[in-house]
């Protein structure tokens, strides 16, 4: 039964984690309809950037409260900024061109990124030192959820009901809804639709940021490829969820989280990317709307 | 005698909005039928519903080929309603903009033609057969809607009018029983839309029968045998134009004020 | 025609990304031993970079600008681009062609074993770029996976070697067909996706492939993959390894000789405009009369096969196979070399594979960068020249005066 609970926990941080990149994806595609491939490796950008600012701030002395908060912050303003200058230089001078153009460039930006951080940094895994301490209530659990699993659960849960209470209530979120909606529309009622996509590109990074933040510390390491997967995964769990759907993402993320959990815990960890794949490939062939998302039919 | 095409009771839903409502229109052999309506009548969805792009949700559709046996359409992909002998022009025109304009007509000549991927290898006789009759027939059709001159431009680079002559000389390739125009002379200026009609008149002759869409009531009164008028999914006045000028329900729905000045 | 304002500017955006880069390009920590090093030389190509860049891509815009306008105003004629009025003129191009002719089959007697070696490769490239292109350039079909279909081949070589010891003429055919039977059993449920999916679909297809191939041993031989897998023969004539070389050489220009006339025949043909126009417009095509889905299966399964059937010549020429050879970045070095020689460019795409695989082995310097500069290429193309450097032509046809 411990065992079953332990699976359980570790599925939800997983997709708790999943869900952070799912959200920039989903709110993009919501948006532009783009499949922004590069988002994964924005996420590895955070996780890079948290693991250079933590080191340094820690080799200078700073206490480890005000390390993980300044490492947050520096993690999620520089893949925000990341984010605004790939949709600045590779999609936004094609937003008018055919479908399949943004999605190429896209992927250039991501074989771009993964390669400039091999290159800029290292091609080898780094260990990345855990800022999460194990605080002394979490000891009776132990085995069963770990602290930083917790740090990971609370973190995202609060930052997700932010981000629902940004798009619902604020004037920002209101134009994001109504661009999400019609482009054209919002742009004739007076909403500057190149600044809602700019702040899109910036939330989803941040988001990101965090995410890679958070695992790389739950993990303990990380490369310059571990957007790559990280991303396709989170995409599954938009596109599991219904995507442009913010709800549908993190639903998606939870089941895909769960689902590779138990999957790994009571069958084997070897195919624990192909699971993910197959299920991709299972959603989009039967049920390409996802749970939450709605079936559309092609305008003529 | 059966008429060529026959709709019964056509209806299309999107979500909960009903767009098309039980609908009923005949289109007799060698007849030019229009289809008129406001904006959002759903004039466009019956085309798509009756060219297999939409699933209609209720109905009838029955094509009667002169001397053949009567099928039926519903639930047919696009290509195979094609096949059958309705072809369409789009609203917002169509064409394949980066092929030149003998291209565009050539694949209109694609579902009577047969050459597979051995044959396209191996350029057997039978192929090369083919492909001349091809290019002939696009030629021919080409020659007859005053495009000779441009058949190795690109399609993008077409003046606009010359652009709706390419997608009914595209449409006119596949061979079709009915002829299915959507506001074909949307944005074309006087002297456009003259030749348009005769063009219309000399396709009719040729024993095809029309379908169209049109907002020019001048087009329309002159050209059609029998006009429908749509509102609000729903058939709301048939009849030959003299009807539909005098029709008090057409007046208030549609024409209006228009008809004071006629 | 630059302003003092675009000046500034360019050193905006160089701070911008001076700052932008700084965590990554300047610091660099040893989180172990809690050293960390500055390298603060690196702000300066940053910087240096990304004004140069801006000026560079500020000229090129406003010279199109002036350009267009003139042509708009009549002042200048439309120029046929350089590819076109090259391929277009046979005093041109038919020179060029019997000196490239001459080369390549001279090739192996003029270079090193090593050369041919290289040029092996290449050439490999060149036939995968072309089968790609009938997938992505010719039908407009995003296809990331299309290394799965190399392996295909690849292993298909392999393992019936080993378990059968079937000889490489006899494979080449079997792994083509083999791909292809892929190639349909992926494409039947998929190609009804919209554009966006099926590059996603078809990208985790190519991934399933890999990482079945690593983790089932029994089949597969795992990571350590299969070693020994002969070389193509010859009436069974005793062949030294240059010799073989040499061998696989010329039968590598065959088969690009073979992909050039099939690939032309097919785009010139009642299928393959089928398949232009479907990149073109689906709807219309649709409305058209023609069958979507059997349609795209074609230009899928015929693109699959050529790479089933380089992955054949692939496991002959290594003589070894494991899935490391068959990443995603794999796919997208292919699809690099498509979009680079524009899209549907027969061509665009022998020129694009060439430059490509060539030039990382010769500027040993650039090999390092290979694929940061494969990502920029197809953002950059994408930005400012989406149909390639030889766009694609159209056959033209005259009238026939009676």
């Amino acid at each position: 039964m411990d065992y079953f609970v332990e699976l359980f926990f570790s599925g939800l941080t997983r997709g708790s984690i999943y869900a952070l990149i799912a959200l920039g994806y989903t709110m993009v595609y919501g948006i532009i309809g783009l499949i922004n491939f590069a988002h994964g490796e924005i996420y590895m950008i955070g996780a890079f950037t948290a693991l250079i600012v933590s080191t340094v701030l820690s080799i200078m002395g700073f206490p480890l409260p005000a390390i993980i908060i300044l490492t947050a912050l520096a993690a999620a303003i520089w893949a925000s900024a990341y984010g605004y200058t790939v949709e600045k230089l590779a999609y936004r001078p094609l937003r008018n061109a055919p479908r399949l153009s943004p999605l190429i460039s896209a992927i250039g930006m991501s074989m771009f990124l993964q390669n400039y951080v091999l290159l800029a940094q290292t091609p080898d895994f780094l260990p990345f030192p855990a800022l999460i301490p194990d605080f002394a209530f979490m000891e009776r659990f132990a085995g069963v959820i770990g602290s930083s699993d917790l740090v990971i659960l609370i973190t995202t849960t609060v930052i997700m009901i932010l981000l629902t209470l940004l798009i619902k209530f604020t004037r920002t979120g209101k134009a994001m809804r109504a661009t999400a909606q019609d482009r054209t529309m919002a742009m004739l009622v007076g909403i500057n639709v190149d600044h809602v996509i700019s702040v899109t590109f910036i939330l989803g990074s941040a988001l990101a940021a965090i995410g890679g933040m958070l695992i790389a510390s739950h993990i303990g390491q990380i490369n310059f490829y571990i957007g790559f997967i990280a991303g396709i995964k989170a995409f599954t769990a938009a596109v599991l969820g219904g995507i442009g759907s913010i709800p549908g993402a993190v639903l998606g993320s939870f089941i895909l989280g769960l689902t590779e959990s138990f999957a790994t815990g009571y069958v084997s960890s070897d195919y624990e990317d192909v699971f993910a794949f197959s299920l991709l490939v299972l959603i989009l062939i039967f049920r390409p709307s996802g749970l939450l998302g709605k079936a559309t039919i092609e305008k003529v | 005698m059966k008429p060529l095409l026959e709709v019964k009771g056509l209806s299309m839903d999107f979500g909960g909005i009903r767009a098309l409502d039980h609908l009923d229109l005949r289109v007799n052999q060698g007849e030019i039928v229009a289809l008129i309506g406001p904006n959002g009548a759903g004039k466009t969805t019956f085309f798509n519903c009756l060219t297999g792009l939409y699933r209609p949700t209720a109905g009838e559709l029955l094509l009667t080929p002169p001397g053949g046996r009567t099928k039926r359409l519903g639930g047919l992909k696009p290509n195979l309603v094609t096949r059958q002998g309705l072809a369409r022009t789009f609203q917002n025109i169509r064409l394949f903009p980066n092929m030149t304009v003998l291209e565009n007509v050539m694949i209109g000549r694609h579902c009577r033609t047969r050459a597979k991927v051995l044959g396209a290898i191996f350029r057997d006789r039978r192929t090369r057969k083919e492909e001349k009759e091809i290019v002939a027939a696009s030629l021919s059709i080409l020659k007859e809607l005053g495009l000779s001159d441009v058949i190795n431009e690109f399609a993008k680079n077409l003046p606009y009018g010359a652009q709706r002559r390419l997608e009914i000389a595209r449409a006119l390739a596949t061979d079709p029983l009915i002829l299915l125009l959507d506001e074909p002379a949307a944005g074309m200026n006087p002297q456009e839309t003259r030749e348009l009609d005769e063009l219309i008149c000399r396709i009719r002759d040729k024993g095809l029968s029309i379908l169209l869409i049109e907002h020019d009531m001048k087009l329309v009164m002159s050209l059609s045998d029998h006009i429908f008028v749509m509102d609000y999914g729903r058939k709301i006045a048939e009849g030959t134009p003299d009807e539909i000028r005098t029709d008090p329900a057409v007046i208030k729905a549609y024409l209006g004020e228009d008809m004071d000045d006629a | 025609m630059l302003t003092l304002k675009d000046l500034g500017k360019a050193c905006l955006i160089a701070l911008w990304f001076v700052v932008l880069t700084f965590p990554l390009m300047v610091i660099k920590v040893n989180p172990i031993d809690r050293i960390i090093t500055w390298r603060w030389h690196n702000m300066l190509w940053v910087g240096l970079g990304s004004f140069l860049c801006y000026l560079a891509g500020r000229i090129w815009l406003a010279r199109r600008d002036v350009r267009l306008r003139r042509i708009r105003q009549g002042l200048a004629e439309e120029k046929p681009p350089l590819s076109r009025r090259i391929l277009q003129n046979p005093a041109i191009w038919r020179p060029l062609l019997a000196a490239g002719v001459l080369f390549f089959l001279a090739f192996p007697a003029l270079f090193s074993t090593y050369q041919t070696n290289i040029m092996i490769t290449a050439l490999m490239y060149v036939v995968l770029g072309l089968g790609l292109n009938i997938v992505v350039g010719v039908a407009g079909l995003l296809d990331l996976g299309y290394v799965a279909f190399y392996a295909v081949g690849a292993y298909a070589y392999a393992l019936l070697n080993l378990h059968f010891g079937l000889g490489f003429w006899t494979v080449l055919p079997i792994g083509g067909l083999l791909a292809a039977t892929f190639g349909i059993l992926l494409g039947f449920p998929v190609l009804r996706l919209r554009g966006d999916y099926l590059a996603i679909v078809t990208l985790g297809f190519g991934e399933i492939i890999r990482l079945i191939l690593e983790n089932w041993n029994e089949f597969s031989h795992g990571p350590s993959g299969i070693s020994n897998i002969p070389r193509p023969g010859l009436f069974g004539i005793q062949m030294s390894l240059d010799q073989s070389i040499t061998y696989l050489y010329y039968l590598m220009i065959g088969m690009v000789t073979f992909t050039i006339f099939v690939v032309n025949r097919l785009q010139n043909s009642r299928i393959g405009r089928a398949w232009f126009a479907l990149r073109e417009d689906e709807i219309a095509c649709q409305a058209m009369g023609i069958d979507k889905t059997r349609t795209k299966l074609t230009a899928f399964a015929l693109g699959a096969t050529w790479a089933g059937m380089v992955g054949v010549i692939f496991a002959a020429k290594t003589t070894f196979v494991n899935p490391a050879s068959f990443t995603f970045l794999e796919s997208a070095i292919i699809l690099c070399i498509v979009v680079l020689g524009g899209m549907g460019s027969i061509v665009g795409v022998i020129i694009a594979a060439l430059v490509l695989i060539l030039l990382p082995e010769y500027l040993r310097a650039f090999s390092e960068y290979r694929m940061l500069v494969f990502g920029a290429v197809l953002v950059v193309m994408m930005v400012f020249r989406p149909q390639g450097i030889v766009a694609n032509i159209r056959k033209t046809y005259q009238v026939e005066e009676k």
